[in-house]
């Protein structure tokens, strides 16, 4: 078993993480969410895999041939779609944020606090 | 009656599809009507399911997929009393907002219904699900429903803020809540909470299921605005629509904690269930978010940043009552739950009366404008006395139930804790009823901060409706401690919903559960104590708010003194809740840490 897949995923989950704190510009900020969500991506993809294992189509193949997990593959799709929403609707408000300030800074917009 | 679960979730989806394709065609009564029935019929419903939930789990496979020799193949709802009572009572809250918002935002599209009831399946789908998986699909969805919502009213710049801070800071807590999945399914192999359950009670749990744990509750208190997890919440509640608000910070929040409840019992109390590290630390994450909020509650000149505050300071003292891991405390978590979301509702309900009437919604803006409004006024008043716990009235009898299980764990130090929390909320409520319609106390008072900007936007709406619903929330939020039989029907429901193994063997292998005995129905009783605590916790409240309207006529060695030992602490509360949303997900992350960290140390030592 390779750790090299789990070392991407938690990397990818703290830079994206790093970067949705720091970011200055909410086009950014939403990338930077895309990135940290593609870590759990890779990491559902990881957990799935088997060594020499088939795409998990079971027509016409033998019982007992070795396939990767076909539930993490499904997981990773819907994990998709959830995201794009997200992100769809965080690029949506950034430009009604750019609409009425003229800046898509997120402290710059910050209007409201204590 | 198992095909009653799935009916609570298809028919406000259908209903959304039919509000939102069918927009320009029907006319708006039609379409109101439709949209109403939608939400009223989902509510009866699962009231219908709680009576059915009374003996057994009603547990659903969907498409027929059962379970084989104890292994879930498909994907269930499994319901109990204490899921179907909450989709009982998220239907009744989104009914009153749908009713409230029919000519509160007439102007609106057709959308914001059909969010209004996709946010309800998805709070529905969420409360029954019994699959890990399904729960993070309901929780994004009606993340999702609830960003579009919060800034609805895209005219101003402060609503933009909320929705973006909200959608980014949830986002980052359904990511963390999706990894957790992932390091569950790769230790246990399967994604049915019952299973995963099963399989964790054998053998030792290790640091794996500990970090995916830790995750998996992280994403649930960012949703649930747990402190450090918080900062979002009072940004998103301040600028979103009313009956908007009613919906996120009555029910929808209240949802994560359900979360956390869910998942300890169907799966972590199985390799951590032998200790109380798990329920320490969820405890402690209560209590601080109990008092913060209330003192944060005080600080408001908003009154739905103060209302989002005061559900905080809720939401703290129900997480506290889970925490307890103890029947009691979870069926005054239950309680308390029931009597928070109606009030809270009616209590946003009268801001949004009040906004309508004066275009305003600061408490200093709108001092002494409230006089002679004596419907909205006793409304606000006996919302106020209920969310403190006055003995009898509200909330009191989930904080009664939660005293009770403090006792039992031998816990008893956090019960005047928790009583704080709600007074102080209850302080800065009273405050802002007697300043708006009674005209007391100063017209100004630098303690609470400068005014933020406020939506001019004059509306025609039909008020006695408004007024109406209202009223109704609140009467209905204040008789819950009073209705008989309801105190023990939720110590049964937190007993089952408790039982882990009954309900691994319900779900996996359909054996039928305990049968219950009979339950009086009387009005539950709670401790001496617990009379002392609510009658001190309102004395309290009354005495804070009446310092609230007239510090400036307390001796002046006092009040210099009280300025010198409170004024750095107050600064550096405020200077946290920055509103950027930077700050916020680093909060999240420390949180996150921190509160893995404990546990790492707690439960592998």
């Amino acid at each position: 078993m390779s750790y090299l897949p789990y070392a991407v995923a938690a990397w990818l989950c703290l830079v994206g993480l790093f970067g949705v704190a720091t970011s200055r510009n909410l086009i950014h900020l939403a990338i930077c969410l895309t990135v940290t969500q593609s870590s759990s991506y890779v990491l559902l993809l990881a957990v799935g895999y088997v060594k020499h294992g088939r795409a998990p189509i079971f027509k016409g193949i033998k019982l007992g041939t070795p396939a990767v997990d076909p539930v993490v593959q499904a997981l990773t799709l819907t994990d998709v779609v959830v995201s794009v929403v997200v992100v769809a609707l965080i690029l949506a408000l950034a430009l009604d944020a750019h609409r009425l300030s003229g800046t898509v800074d997120p402290d710059e917009i910050a209007d409201i606090s204590g | 009656m198992t095909w009653i679960p799935p009916l609570l979730v298809a028919i406000p989806l259908l209903g959304a599809v039919f509000a939102a394709g069918l927009d320009h065609i029907t006319p708006t009564v039609v379409q109101d009507a439709l949209v109403v029935a939608a939400s009223a019929a989902t509510t009866a419903f699962a009231f219908l399911l709680l009576w059915h939930a009374e003996n057994h789990e009603v547990v659903h496979w969907f498409g027929g997929w059962q379970t084989r020799h104890g292994v879930a193949l498909g994907i269930d709802f499994a319901v109990g009393p204490l899921a179907a009572g909450m989709c009982a009572v998220i239907g009744i809250v989104v009914t009153l907002a749908l009713l409230y918002s029919l000519t509160f935002l007439r102007e609106a599209a057709r959308l914001f219904d059909a969010l209004m009831l996709v946010a309800l399946a998805a709070m529905c789908g969420f409360a029954m699900s019994g699959d890990l998986f399904n729960l993070f699909v309901w929780l994004e969805l009606m993340g999702v429903a609830a960003y579009a919502l919060t800034g609805f009213t895209v005219e101003r710049l402060g609503p933009v803020q909320g929705a973006v801070n909200y959608a980014i800071t949830n986002g980052v807590g359904g990511y963390l809540f999706a990894i957790g999945i992932a390091l569950l399914y790769a230790r246990t192999g399967a994604l049915n909470l019952a299973q995963i359950g099963n399989t964790l009670s054998h053998g030792p749990a290790g640091g794996l299921v500990i970090f995916a744990m830790t995750l998996l509750f992280c994403g649930l208190l960012i949703k649930g605005a747990v402190v450090p997890f918080h900062l979002w919440a009072a940004d998103a509640y301040a600028v979103a629509p009313s009956p908007v608000c009613a919906v996120l910070g009555g029910v929808m929040t209240d949802i994560g904690l359900i979360g956390v409840a869910r998942l300890y019992w169907t799966v972590f109390d199985a390799p951590f269930g032998h200790g109380h590290a798990v329920g320490d630390v969820l405890l402690w994450l209560g209590l601080v978010t109990a008092v913060l909020a209330g003192v944060m509650a005080f600080l408001q000149r908003h009154l739905k940043r103060m209302l989002a505050y005061s559900v905080l300071c809720h939401i703290g003292i129900m997480l506290a009552g889970i925490g307890l891991l103890d029947s009691a405390g979870l069926a005054g978590a239950e309680l308390m739950f029931l009597a928070h979301a109606l009030l809270t509702a009616g209590l946003f309900f009268v801001a949004g009366i009040l906004h309508v009437d004066h275009t305003r919604i600061d408490e200093l803006h709108l001092h002494g404008l409230g006089r002679g409004c004596w419907v909205p006024a006793a409304a606000w008043l006996a919302g106020t006395i209920g969310l403190i716990g006055t003995p009898y009235i509200g909330i009191y009898l989930g904080h009664g139930l939660i005293d009770e299980g403090a006792n039992h764990v031998g816990r008893p130090w956090v019960i005047g804790l928790l009583w704080l929390g709600s007074a102080l909320a209850g302080a800065a409520l009273l405050r802002a009823g007697a300043r708006i319609f009674l005209g007391w106390g100063d017209a100004d008072d630098p303690l609470l901060g400068e005014p933020l900007e406020e939506d001019p936007r004059e509306r025609r709406v039909i008020r006695p409706l408004l007024v109406g619903v209202a009223v109704t929330a609140v009467v209905l939020g204040v008789a819950v401690s009073l209705v008989p039989g309801l105190g023990q029907r939720a110590e049964y429901a937190a007993d089952r919903f408790r039982d882990r193994s009954g309900y691994a063997a319900r779900v996996l292998r359909d054996r039928p559960m305990a049968p219950p005995q009979s339950l009086p129905v009387t009005i539950r009783h709670t401790s001496f104590e617990s009379l002392l605590y609510g009658g001190g916790a309102t004395i309290f409240a009354i005495g804070l708010a009446g310092i609230g309207l007239y510090r400036r006529r307390l001796p002046h060695s006092v009040a210099v003194a009280a300025g010198r030992t409170l004024a750095p602490p107050i600064s550096v509360l405020r200077g946290l809740h920055s509103g950027v949303v930077g700050d916020y997900v680093t909060w999240v992350a420390v949180g996150t840490a921190v509160t893995g960290g404990v546990w790492a140390l707690l439960l592998h030592g």
